[in-house]
């Protein structure tokens, strides 16, 4: 034990000393994601998507001749598991790099945790706005948009297509992300659109099997809206049973997490309600569709999971995407030497890479400036479930909290002349 | 709120009771035969949905009629709760019966965190949905709000019949008298003759077949995702106590308690439709330790 100490003191005054690293034999790459429990409908694409593209990766050589191999925590056995895991990995796995993580309740946890172990941690998917907002950070990057940009495009989505509604009514699952999304959402809302009456807050169970009752009283009341960032079974009950009992036909749904479920509702999500999913992911992007790689992954990706990729899958594209390009632009500057660990961390600012949508910017706050794709459903002939028509893709500078505001006052300083001073790219492509 | 939102909510309320009940009888029958709290319970609802799931869309690609999806439901219950039942009261309670209280609550838990693993080896992770059965009943319109036929009808019906069918059973058929003795005083039945552990496993098997049709009832109207089962015993275990442990009309009684409490409670303080079923099991625990309908234990010498 104390042997080991003393070897692991002597390495880190040696490689102190040294500027060039030894070329590892391979980049280890600690992820956390779901893969049990509700949200493995998340974890277990992303995971099955990061195996496939570091396949890939490494067939063409890896970065710079070097491997990356990636370990997988699993989130699904709660936050304690997730710390342990995270400091075992570091410290005795000794992995270059941690993406962690999808709760947003773990990446609050190992934030902090890995300042401490002054390791490289992407937050890879988790949608919480604060972490930046309310502290700096060295080794914590987001390769993703977050909460404020998501409900924003949303918001702005709607104000844009159907700017004469005038009640809305929110279901939304009773935990933090459901909380936090609905007072972005209202805040962004009402600032907009001052005269918009919420007749209704619901926070069923997260988890809840029925939403009966909550349908019933909705179907009573009649809202014009009903906004739901719901995920999941949640979602994909809620929507079923508001289908079953004629409630989508009388109001419009805004589900902004609902790309992930698309292909599991089939028809029974009825045409014109609107859809986003978290960023601009989606398997039919109408800049991507064309590209080969793109769609050669998407084949590629049903063809192994039997679904088309949802936006975790993208989100790990993105975090890919970023480790590849922090190397390469480290090894750069270093003169083609391998780089220490602390010169991949200074490669992350102001870092553009490019998953499996439009190229992504690191700000001098760590946030990714990540661009917003939403859309309103159709059906048409070529898929057996709703696909997005009237999409709009947000720029990301335009709806991203600035660098050192909270959000929420942010949002609250937003005017009704916002709507249309936010200029979107709109795509047609229904079916 | 007026009468009329009154009677909608009410309306949900039942629905959502039958599903309860149809589990928590299972549980407090279980209760009530073999004394063990079984957390595996959770399982066979989840096992149940599943299995339901798994042979509706068995008919659907086999191009049979998609009405035989009802009987499906049935079939799915008795397979989970005969097949599991038996297997898991044999090869592993009736081990542990004379055994310490917590021992066979830690045991029954470890059982369900062993199935859990299995449903997402054999299921996945993915939610799955078969609404099939709900939409061939179609819906029917209450003040201008339409309602499922399955959930406002059928339910409440088929959680009817269980309530009326196990209470004949136990109150007029001899086997239902043998697993009554043996609930009210194991030794001395066992002394008169009963086979104890006949008995045993008829109510376990029994138990466990209510636990499914609960999990295949629920199948069409939900996603079936990894959890569940882990929800399901939770809400069991409130209305079990409140009933009082091993109390079958106790268990209809406080499964429409606590339903009608949280529908209400979505009209008057949806803040609090989480908590309702806990908020009704603690009042009636503080007023009545033993349940609503619970016996006091006698001490034995």
């Amino acid at each position: 034990m104390l042997g080991r100490h003393l070897a692991a003191l002597t390495l880190t005054l040696v490689s102190g000393a040294a500027l060039a690293a030894d070329r590892p034999e391979a980049i280890k790459v600690g992820i956390t994601a779901f893969l049990s429990g509700p949200a493995s409908v998340f974890g277990e694409p992303a995971k099955a998507a990061a195996e496939m593209m570091i396949a890939s990766m490494n067939e063409a050589g890896g970065i710079d001749g070097v491997p990356v191999t990636p370990i997988f925590v699993d989130e699904g056995a709660g936050g304690e598991h997730v710390l342990s895991e995270y400091r075992r990995l570091v410290q005795e796995e000794n992995v270059d790099v941690m993406f962690a993580s999808i709760s947003s309740g773990n990446c609050n946890k190992v934030a902090p945790l890995a300042e401490d172990l002054q390791v490289l941690n992407f937050m890879w998917d988790c949608g919480t706005q604060r972490i930046f907002e309310e502290g700096e950070y060295r080794y914590v990057f987001r390769t993703q948009a977050n909460a404020t940009p998501e409900m924003l495009a949303t918001v702005l989505y709607l104000l844009k297509t159907k700017p004469d509604f005038e009640t809305i009514a929110v279901v939304n699952q009773d935990y933090a992300w459901g909380r936090d999304s609905w007072d972005i959402f209202r805040t962004a809302l009402q600032a907009m659109k001052p005269d918009v009456r919420v007749v209704a807050e619901l926070f069923p169970k997260f988890g809840a099997p029925d939403f009966s009752t909550e349908i019933t009283r909705l179907s009573a009341m009649r809202p014009d809206v009903i906004l739901s960032t719901s995920w999941g079974g949640d979602l994909d009950t809620f929507v079923r049973q508001s289908a079953q009992r004629g409630l989508t036909e009388q109001a419009t749904f805004v589900l902004p997490l609902a790309e992930s479920s698309l292909e599991r509702l089939g028809k029974d999500l009825g045409p014109g309600h609107i859809v986003g999913g978290r960023g601009d992911h989606y398997f039919l992007h109408p800049e991507m569709v064309g590209d080969a790689a793109f769609e050669g992954f998407v084949d590629a990706f049903r063809e192994r999971t039997g679904a088309y990729p949802i936006y975790p899958v993208f989100h790990m594209s993105q975090a890919l995407a970023a480790l590849e390009a922090a190397y390469t632009k480290a090894i750069e500057a270093n003169g083609g030497a391998w780089p220490e660990a602390a010169q991949v961390v200074d490669a992350m600012s102001g870092l553009t890479f490019q998953g499996l949508g439009r190229p992504i910017t690191i700000r001098e706050d760590n946030q990714g400036l990540e661009d917003q794709l939403v859309g309103t459903t159709v059906h048409s002939d070529a898929h057996d479930f709703a696909v997005l028509d009237d999409m709009m893709i947000f720029d990301a500078a335009a709806i991203t909290t600035p660098v050192g505001e909270l959000s929420v006052e942010w949002l609250k300083t937003l005017t009704p002349d916002f709507v249309d001073s936010v200029q979107v790219d709109r795509f047609q492509h229904g079916s | 709120m007026n009468a009329q939102l009154a009677l909608l909510a009410a309306l949900d309320g039942i629905a959502y009771a039958a599903l309860v009940f149809m589990v928590a009888v299972g549980l407090t029958l279980i209760f009530g035969v073999l004394r063990i709290l079984n957390v595996a319970h959770g399982s066979f609802y989840a096992i149940g949905a599943y299995t339901a799931v798994s042979v509706g869309l068995a008919i659907t690609a086999a191009g049979l009629s998609p009405w035989l999806a009802f009987p499906g439901l049935v079939l799915a219950a008795v397979l989970v709760g005969g097949i599991l039942g038996t297997v898991i009261e044999r090869g592993l309670l009736k081990r542990i019966y004379t055994k310490e209280p917590v021992l066979q609550l830690l045991i029954t838990f470890a059982v369900f965190m062993i199935l859990e693993d299995v449903q997402r080896l054999v299921w996945g992770v993915q939610p799955y949905f078969a609404s099939e059965p709900v939409n061939l009943l179609g819906t029917v319109q209450v003040f201008g709000i339409y309602y499922t036929s399955y959930q406002l009808l059928l339910l409440p019906a088929v959680a009817l019949a269980v309530l009326i069918g196990l209470r004949l059973f136990l109150r007029r058929t001899l086997t239902g008298r043998l697993v009554t003795a043996v609930t009210e005083d194991r030794e001395m039945a066992t002394a008169i003759g009963i086979d104890a552990e006949r008995v045993y496993l008829l109510a376990f098997v029994l138990g466990a077949t209510f636990a499914a049709l609960g999990g295949a009832l629920a199948s069409p109207t939900t996603s079936l995702v990894p959890g569940i089962g882990a929800e399901m015993i939770v809400l069991s275990f409130a209305v079990v106590a409140t009933a009082g442990l091993g109390q079958v009309e106790g268990a209809a009684i406080a499964a429409l308690l606590i339903g009608l409490g949280r529908s209400f409670a979505v009209y008057l303080a949806p803040e609090f439709e989480v908590v309702v079923p806990y908020l009704v099991m603690v009042t009636v625990l503080l007023i009545r330790p033993q349940g609503l309908f619970g016996v006091a234990e006698r001490r034995r010498i």
